[in-house]
């Protein structure tokens, strides 16, 4: 098997200080840079600390910067990075805890805020079964209904880096999920979350959010859809009055 | 530091996530604890890939639903407790469709249901192939809902307080500051999953280190029936990534290096739709006889996709492409899925009633982590999510009930003290000539030769003698790091420690039991006994190792009988 001699230089935060370790080993064909991370805590240095759980893409949790830029490391393939020398740092546009362990509760604060969740004025019973979706219908909301919320996105956006109050891409595309679904009703409550000074106007859609994204989740595009629902909503209520 | 929550919730994948719910919704004068090593939307659940299990729609039935799963179950299911749960079953998939679950759909928009390995009626509920995803994302939004959920994300359980034979609450470590928590406590659910990072061929995240079931086994609670362990026979090479058995349910064939369906000689009827533990056991077989494939990560078998056509793929089976080509370098579009059987499930747990019930007062278990028993031998494909759905809301409800009837039972200092010590005066300051990652693999790579699909007393032996070897090393282990903040190297010796308790008891167990039934297979002893073995196993920690006891299946319907399909 293909084998090679590969350097990780890790940025590294602990006790309030930055520090850059080398690694030096052997990494062979079909070895993700978390696999190598996992080499290195289990052969050289047991204190090196990161997040990694599922290793196939779903949970979200191994988002950092690989080389400059946001990835999961479960999914990317050392080979693939076209150089031996990997550098690794925290995701940045978060705080960082230790080595490459950010802080992720701002992050998960913003997607509670924009009421990721069905809003009914009724709810169906149980004994009624299910509310009628078709596929088309589905599929208008299926791709945001994907996002795994890594937070790539979050070191990608200039808007989020600048601005500590803004939603952020994963948390409005995670509203435009619940606004596209035909069985949500809660337009009132939720598009007056996302577009005011914090929300999709905020957005200059340079669209590196949708770049970094690992799902193909298109939050640059979500963010759009909601800036025309916030303006077509924002007619609707002028009409109304 | 101690809080105080009128119910605290270990463990925040689906089980744990459906109970904060189930007890939020009993009433808003109690305040919940959700607490979970890792952020809730990090556990294994959103792994879950081919489908839920409910009895929904005319031709199917609780009944047929609870039949198929005490057949599968090679008997060892308890019958009351499979009824109940099949019963509640359709509910859980209505509640979640109309809290948001994105599930699949036929053209007039209802409800779409796929079939699945061992049921004779196609009632998988799914959500393409990222079933467990969208559900922990529904739960885990429905559950910002409820004020009176308290989310504790990175919070490392370290063990259960009991007292009298009442639960007064946990310890855990604030991975952020490294300081002992107390988290005082009416009621405790324990939802910490399996234990399936004991092999080392897995579909199991990193985090399954089965935590809960050990410090439960160490505060007196029993495991139930933890010498059955499921493989899964699809495990994607070389990383045992799983490869959804809904890919045969949308109709893959499984071919060995002669290009047969080679199912056709175990399961006539059922082919690659069998049980787990039969088509497992076959492919070992066709391995073991010379039919498999070499290559650079050990034998393998095919998984045909080709025929369904890449439509179908990419509208049933997204995630299966994706992972197949990402981690495999494999488009099932083109070519077919090199597989083999891995560790999947775990069936025993912590030992509970069909109320999720423990033996101590106010402690609760439900999903993986527990077993009572409804999987019995052998889990069917879609009962596991559903499992985590239904006993996830009785146990909320249960613990949110007892929590309103009683009051909080006050905790020694003396044993908090006695945790720091042990935990930051011992562990923490070790600086033996062991590295943890190094008994971690051995134990590892012990579980996979000696406890695998295929068993037999002599490499049991081996395998408790090494297991017990593995568990005196690991007290001249060497912690390097002695800061306080995400201590990582900490917690890993903690999950390693746990998991080395929880090998014991799987090989022990699997030892002492001599017949064949589902998952457990004894080549010394290759047909199922029911005379002397159609019942549960207990084991009980002891610091000499576990020590076991028995208990009968209960039986209401259907007797015993030769298990074909």
């Amino acid at each position: 098997m293909e084998e090679r001699e590969v350097t990780f230089i890790v940025k590294r935060f602990y006790r309030n200080e930055w520090r850059e370790d080398r690694y030096e080993f052997k990494a062979v064909r079909g070895m993700t840079v978390l696999d190598g991370l996992f080499h290195i805590r289990d052969n050289i240095d047991p204190s090196l600390s990161f997040r990694a759980s599922c290793r196939m893409g779903i949970c979200g949790s191994c988002g950092m910067v690989i080389n400059g830029k946001a990835m999961l490391a479960c999914s990317t393939q050392i080979f693939d990075l076209g150089t031996d020398v990997v550098r690794i740092e925290p995701l940045r546009n978060m705080e960082a805890l230790k080595d490459l362990i950010s802080d992720f509760d701002d992050f998960f604060e913003k997607h509670r805020r924009v009421k990721p969740y069905l809003i009914r004025k009724e709810e169906k019973s149980i004994e009624e079964g299910e509310y009628i979706q078709t596929p088309d219908e589905l599929r208008k909301y299926r791709q945001y209904s994907l996002c795994i919320k890594c937070g790539l996105c979050y070191d990608a956006c200039s808007i989020t880096g600048s601005n500590k109050e803004y939603l952020g891409p994963a948390a409005l595309a995670s509203a435009c999920r619940f606004i596209m679904d035909s069985r949500d009703q809660g337009e009132d409550e939720r598009i007056p979350l996302v577009s005011d000074h914090t929300g999709c106007w905020r957005c200059h859609f340079m669209a590196e959010c949708s770049e970094v994204c690992p799902k193909e989740v298109d939050p640059a595009d979500a963010i759009q859809k909601l800036k025309r629902k916030a303006l077509i909503y924002s007619l609707k209520r002028l009409f109304r009055r | 530091m101690i809080v105080q929550h009128d119910v605290t919730i270990i463990g925040a994948g689906l089980a744990g996530l459906r109970a904060s719910i189930g007890a939020a919704e009993k009433s808003d004068r109690i305040s919940i604890a959700l607490v979970s090593k890792i952020y809730p939307l990090r556990s294994h659940s959103v792994c879950a890939e081919g489908g839920t299990g409910a009895a929904l729609r005319e031709g199917d039935s609780v009944e047929l639903h609870s039949w198929d799963t005490v057949k599968g179950s090679d008997f060892l299911g308890d019958q009351d407790a499979i009824e109940f749960f099949c019963s509640i079953a359709p509910r859980e998939v209505i509640l979640l469709e109309h809290w948001g679950c994105p599930w699949s759909r036929t053209e007039n928009g209802m409800l779409d249901q796929r079939p699945f390995g061992g049921h004779s009626f196609p009632r998988a509920c799914y959500a393409a192939d990222r079933t467990g995803f969208h559900e922990m994302h529904t739960l885990y939004e429905r559950s910002l809902m409820y004020d009176n959920i308290e989310r504790y994300s990175e919070y490392f359980v370290t063990s259960l307080i009991i007292e009298d034979n009442r639960v007064r609450g946990v310890t855990a470590i604030d991975l952020r500051t490294g300081e002992l928590m107390v988290f005082q406590s009416k009621a405790v659910i324990i939802a910490t999953g399996g234990a399936g990072r004991l092999y080392e061929f897995t579909t199991y995240s990193h985090t399954v280190t089965g935590d809960g079931m050990a410090i439960a086994y160490r505060a007196g609670i029993p495991l139930k029936d933890m010498e059955f362990f499921q493989f899964h026979p699809t495990g994607l090479l070389p990383s045992g990534i799983l490869i959804t058995e809904g890919a045969r349910g949308e109709g893959g064939y499984l071919l060995n290096n002669r290009n047969e369906r080679f199912m056709e000689r175990y399961a006539p009827e059922k082919m690659e739709l069998a049980p787990r533990d039969i088509v497992s056991r076959s492919m070992m077989t066709e391995i073991n006889e010379g039919r498999g494939f070499e290559g650079p990560y050990g034998q393998y078998l095919l998984l045909d996709l080709r025929h369904l056509g890449e439509e179908k793929i990419n509208e049933k089976l997204p995630l299966i492409r994706e992972a197949s080509i990402k981690f495999s370098g494999v488009d099932p579009v083109e070519e077919p899925i090199p597989v083999r059987p891995v560790a999947h499930y775990t069936m025993g747990g912590i030992h509970t009633n069909m109320y999720t019930e423990t033996p101590v007062k106010g402690l609760y278990s439900a999903g993986e982590a527990a077993c009572v028993s409804i999987h019995g031998a052998n889990r069917l494909g879609t009962n596991s999510t559903m499992e985590c759905l239904v006993f996830g809301g009785v146990a909320g409800e249960r613990a949110a009930e007892f929590a309103l009837g009683n009051d909080f039972a006050p905790v020694s200092s003396d044993y908090v003290k006695e945790e720091e010590r042990r935990l930051f005066d011992d562990l923490l300051s070790r600086n033996g000539d062991e590295r943890i990652s190094v008994i971690r693999d051995e134990m590892r790579s012990t579980m996979e030769r000696h406890v695998g699909i295929f068993r037999n007393g002599e490499d049991l032996k081996t395998g408790l003698r090494k297991i017990q070897e593995l568990k005196e090393r690991f007290k001249n282990i060497s912690i390097t790091d002695k800061g306080r903040s995400f201590n990582t190297e900490l917690t890993h010796a903690l999950e390693v420690d746990f998991m080395l308790d929880l090998a014991e008891v799987v090989v022990s167990g699997a030892l002492l039991r001599e017949e064949s039934r589902g998952a457990h297979y004894r080549t010394d002893f290759p047909k199922r006994d029911d005379k002397k073995w159609l019942k549960h196993t207990l084991a009980y920690y002891t610091p000499e190792g576990p020590k076991f006891d028995y208990i009968p299946v209960t039986i209401t319907k259907w007797k015993p009988v030769e298990r074909k399909y």
